[in-house]
């Protein structure tokens, strides 16, 4: 569905759930009742969901999950993780991280 | 602003990633002024080039984009004076880095002065047209740069430097670690399902967490009310 009619609508529809949540309680303030239970688990969504991206990206290598040594993207994305603790800094930890990797392709082949 | 600074390769990375993809160029651009949202832009064409169906692409970012809500209750009350018509272009352009600028400014003793919602349109602009400019140089740029270079591993990383400070405390590291293993133990979960899967599970993790940090914290409390006892 890369370009047609349904990635259309796909893109709108998230567009406006998106700006749905901006806008639900700036909108909805005095109206709207939420469980405290859903206030506190909102507080792990970010981490949850962007490390479930993260994982398999470097994990997954060709269909299945390699932690060998071989897995060089596994071993980048370590240091960046290392990096990302130590210095808190995001360009940093994209630049080391990319470093490393282009430096492994090169000696590893 | 430093924070452009982060804003401008985040873009452009998305841009490139977006074309080898296989998103049209218009689809990749529109997408930067419908969603307006970076990580859930990524992983929306991330899983379009892996043919996830619809309502898949949907709900992951569904799910990424929650957070929103969060930054929309904490930001209302400094905007519950203005009328609908701010309201609803100040919600567009609530992004993170937005979110970031404005609550700074409204947490001043001023609670950000009377001009208060004139500094969150102003970041919330500046960050719009750049981000729509550096999504275009990405996508032109994307064409011309080789597979060799790897580029989608931006991705990972820019998510590892988003993560890795917010693990701040025990829930956070136990939705992390809970989300990370069941990431890839239902890799193979039908319809690339798994994205949500994994998140739902580290929620879980960090609110089970919580709970019993809780418990650990009020037990503590009420020994210590009790300082006769043997």
């Amino acid at each position: 569905m890369t370009d047609s009619a349904t990635l259309w609508l796909t893109l709108g529809v998230i567009g406006l759930i998106t700006f749905a949540y901006r806008l639900s309680f700036i909108a909805l303030m005095d109206r709207l009742r939420v469980p405290a239970l859903v206030t506190r688990a909102l507080r792990f969504v970010p981490v949850a969901a962007l490390t479930a991206i993260i994982v398999p990206e470097l994990v997954i290598s060709n269909g299945t999950a390699d932690l060998s040594l071989d897995n060089l993207r596994l071993i980048a994305g370590a240091v960046a993780i290392i990096v990302a603790w130590r210095t808190k800094n995001t360009l940093l930890t994209i630049g080391v991280g990319m470093a490393v990797l282009w430096a492994l392709q090169l000696v590893m082949g | 602003m430093p924070i452009l600074l982060g804003v401008i390769p985040f873009g452009m990375i998305y841009g490139a990633l977006a074309v080898s993809a296989g998103l049209t160029a218009s689809a990749s651009l529109a997408m930067s002024s419908v969603v307006f949202a970076g990580s859930a832009q990524f992983i929306t064409a991330q899983l379009i080039a892996q043919a996830a169906p619809w309502f898949v692409v949907i709900l992951t970012a569904a799910i990424v984009n929650l957070r929103h809500m969060l930054y929309s209750a904490s930001l209302a009350p400094y905007v519950q004076h203005l009328p609908m018509r701010w309201k609803a272009g100040l919600a567009y352009l609530l992004t993170d880095e937005a979110y970031a600028m404005a609550i700074t400014r409204f947490h001043q003793p001023d609670r950000g002065g009377a001009f208060g919602h004139w500094y969150f349109l102003g970041a919330g602009l500046t960050l719009w047209a750049t981000w729509q400019l550096s999504t275009l140089a990405g996508v032109m740029a994307g064409a011309l740069v080789p597979p060799a270079w790897s580029l989608d591993f931006a991705l990972p990383l820019t998510f590892i430097a988003i993560v890795v400070p917010a693990l701040k405390d025990r829930p956070a590291i136990a939705t992390a670690l809970v989300a990370g293993v069941m990431s890839v133990l239902a890799f193979d979960m039908l319809l690339k399902l798994s994205i949500v899967a994994a998140t739902l599970c580290g929620i879980v993790a960090g609110l089970l967490a919580e709970a019993v940090n809780g418990w650990a914290h009020a037990k503590r409390k009420t020994q210590d009310a009790r300082p006769n006892d043997p």
